[in-house]
């Protein structure tokens, strides 16, 4: 177990680093950049949530790392795992890198599981086929870590079909999944959302769990609520651009960038007066198609400026975290 | 005290099973005897996760599925799909909307069209100056900008859409309005935005809110009372400050644990998952309490036979074996 938050950057060690990436879509109506620009570390063994409503570009921005951008999208920019380049390496390069180098977990596990193949062997299909593994050693493997994700009777499970599970369980034999041939990063992109809010604290634990064993690991979600307790520093992203990057602590307790502090205040929390009115941001996050011009929040903040509306705020490096905002919000601000 | 607006008494829905599935799993027990009253003007939250046949609740409620067994009650009259002129007058006074905003509203139709469309299929109005009026009237009071009645609704974007289809469902001055899931598919900021325009319509124009969702946090924000349902029945009904401040049910309990703090202060000091990993497909249900399976607190009487709901003082209602020790009340 980590002590202190954002330690992870004192280790060291770069497992991710991406720097100026761009995702840019070729649609009928012109271009449409869905990354404008992301440069950030996955430090070794932290948990890096990155979080944005739908439409910031948090989703785009690991599926290029991964070379799984739509036929019409395009990746420019880097993103080196372990110093090995992903953007524009070739398409075999990636997909063997992606199988085995980076776990990826989605939101529906039925997604991740082929629906007529018994778990083992959707388990140890992968290790097999590359001869990593033996038979015997990819069971081993497998019962292993169907117990560390907290699948109960593993050898039964083992030769049941995805069907015969709960969501609950499929999640937790996807993440398994990913982690069979023992990557150095997890991504998981949303992979409560489609859960049960029960079966999402259990599926919660078990990320807490992999991390507290040191497991690196990128959670990208639209919702706050589960990465405290999970994060250890947090990039919230808005309209394809990272607006804040700090520890999860820095970020719920003293966000510097005002749709940060705005997003924190329009949860619906249970310890808010009861029948209280939430607090709303107006208006809508730009539409893909929209000509940005000075900050992309700029029309729904409250503290915009005449600068705001002018030119676009970069994100900037201050007291070990970041935001992009022409008047951050002071330090020991709290919703 | 009036008659409910809304009244339901013993409700069962059964769905047969289908496909390949019909001969193995047989029936669907959707809901299983529930009861509920709904007063004009009040919200009820019904909350419960996945299959606990809420949505289920949300069709019998608008006549889209008969009940197996039980009655629905509009304004003291028995829900009778036979009788074309009650019928009628209900499809006007209750109004319902979904979770996903585009799916919705009809494509191939302007915003302004949806919203007129229902004033002249409900209330039979054509006139065309009359019809404006109240169109804008509902733009307004949805806070929409008139503007935008011309635009389609894959120009829009889904808090817009959710915003016409609150405009298509209120224009006709429902008595009350059914959200099932209504908040669920959107943004967060997007979502305070029309939970705030709900408790706003209920508040100002005296809408009943059938208010039905997984997200017990929002249902906080909005609702008078909450209805917890545990695979189709009723396993705790209380009042918002009874409910939150003493839930009774260990369904309940878990459910209010299970919610994200978003504070790491808070999350980090959680005790982990407070109930066990619901059942698999096609597990036998319990005989007795049907949260047995999952309960921390179950003994083995709780297998045995299912308990009954109690009344568990101002108002609630509990159904469990175990609540007064639990509560420790003797």
């Amino acid at each position: 177990m980590r002590s202190t938050p954002g330690s992870a950057e004192v280790t060291g060690a770069t497992v991710l680093a991406i720097d100026g990436l761009r995702v840019v879509f070729d649609t009928e109506q012109g271009p449409v950049q869905a990354v404008r620009g992301v440069t950030m570390d996955v430090m070794a063994g932290e948990c890096l949530a990155v979080v944005g409503e739908s439409g910031s570009g948090k989703s785009q921005l690991f599926l290029a790392c991964l070379g799984l951008l739509a036929g019409n999208g395009r990746a420019l920019g880097s993103a080196r795992l372990q110093g090995a380049e992903l953007i524009g390496s070739e398409e075999r390069g990636l997909a063997s890198l992606r199988g085995a180098a980076v776990g990826l977990v989605s939101q529906d596990p039925m997604n991740a599981l082929t629906p007529h193949l018994r778990i083992g062997e959707q388990l140890t299909e992968f290790v097999l086929d590359r001869g990593r593994m033996t038979r015997p050693e990819a069971r081993g493997r497998a019962l292993e870590l169907l117990r560390s994700v907290g699948i109960a009777d593993p050898e039964t499970r083992y030769d049941q079909y995805p069907h015969e599970l709960s969501g609950g369980q499929r999640q937790r034999v996807a993440i398994a999944m990913a982690l069979m041939p023992g990557p150095v990063l997890l991504i998981a992109d949303e992979p409560t959302t489609a859960l049960d809010v029960t079966v999402q604290a259990q599926v919660l634990d078990v990320l807490r769990g992999l991390r507290g064993q040191g497991l690196t690991i990128v959670l990208v979600t639209h919702d706050l609520g589960v990465v405290a307790g999970l994060a250890d520093r947090v990039a919230v992203m808005y309209a394809g651009a990272v607006v804040e990057l700090a520890t999860a602590d820095q970020v719920f307790s003293a966000p510097r960038h005002p749709y940060t502090a705005a997003l924190l205040e329009a949860i619906p929390r249970l310890d808010a007066e009861p029948g209280a009115r939430l607090a709303h941001i107006e208006g809508q996050p730009p539409g893909s198609q929209e000509r940005l011009q000075g900050c992309p929040f700029a029309p729904r903040c409250a503290f915009a400026r005449e600068r705001c509306r002018e030119s676009e705020p970069r994100l900037e490096w201050r007291d070990g975290r970041a935001s992009a905002c022409h008047a951050p919000l002071p330090g020991g601000w709290t919703p | 005290m009036s008659a409910p607006l809304l009244e339901v008494r013993g409700l069962h829905v059964e769905y047969a099973g289908s496909g390949i599935l019909r001969s193995r799993r047989g029936t669907v027990h959707a809901l299983r005897g529930v009861n509920l009253e709904l007063h004009a003007g009040r919200s009820l939250g019904v909350v419960g996760e996945s299959g606990c046949g809420k949505s289920s609740l949300a069709r019998v409620a608008l006549g889209l599925v008969a009940p197996s067994a039980g009655e629905v009650r509009w304004d003291g009259w028995t829900v009778d799909p036979g009788d074309h002129v009650r019928m009628r007058r209900m499809r006007r006074e209750l109004q319902v909307v979904f979770q996903d905003p585009f799916g919705s509203l009809d494509p191939r139709m302007t915003a302004g069209a949806s919203v007129e469309e229902a004033l002249e299929a409900l209330e039979g109005l054509t006139d065309a100056t009359a019809v404006r009026s109240r169109v804008a009237a509902a733009f307004d009071s949805v806070g929409l900008e008139r503007g935008l009645a011309s635009r389609y609704p894959h120009e829009l974007s889904g808090g817009q859409c959710q915003r016409v289809a609150i405009a298509r469902a209120t224009v006709v001055r429902p008595r009350l309005l059914i959200c099932d899931e209504a908040v669920s598919a959107l943004d967060v900021s997007v979502q305070a935005q029309i939970v705030n325009l709900l408790a706003d319509l209920s508040r100002q124009q005296g809408i009943g809110l059938l208010f039905i969702s997984h997200n017990l946090a929002v249902v906080r924000h909005l609702c008078d009372e909450v209805v917890v349902l545990y695979l189709g029945r009723v396993v705790e009904r209380a009042t918002r400050e009874a409910l939150f401040a003493t839930p009774r049910h260990p369904y309940t309990q878990a459910l209010l644990a299970a919610v994200p703090v978003p504070d790491p202060r808070v999350a980090s000091r959680r005790a982990t998952a407070a109930v066990a990993e619901e059942g698999s497909p096609g597990t036998q249900p319990s005989a007795g309490c049907a949260f047995a399976p999952r309960c921390p607190h179950a003994l083995d009487a709780c297998f045995g036979r299912p308990p009954g709901l109690e009344a568990a003082g101002g108002g609630s209602v509990v159904s469990c074996h175990r609540w007064r020790e639990l509560a420790g009340i003797a």
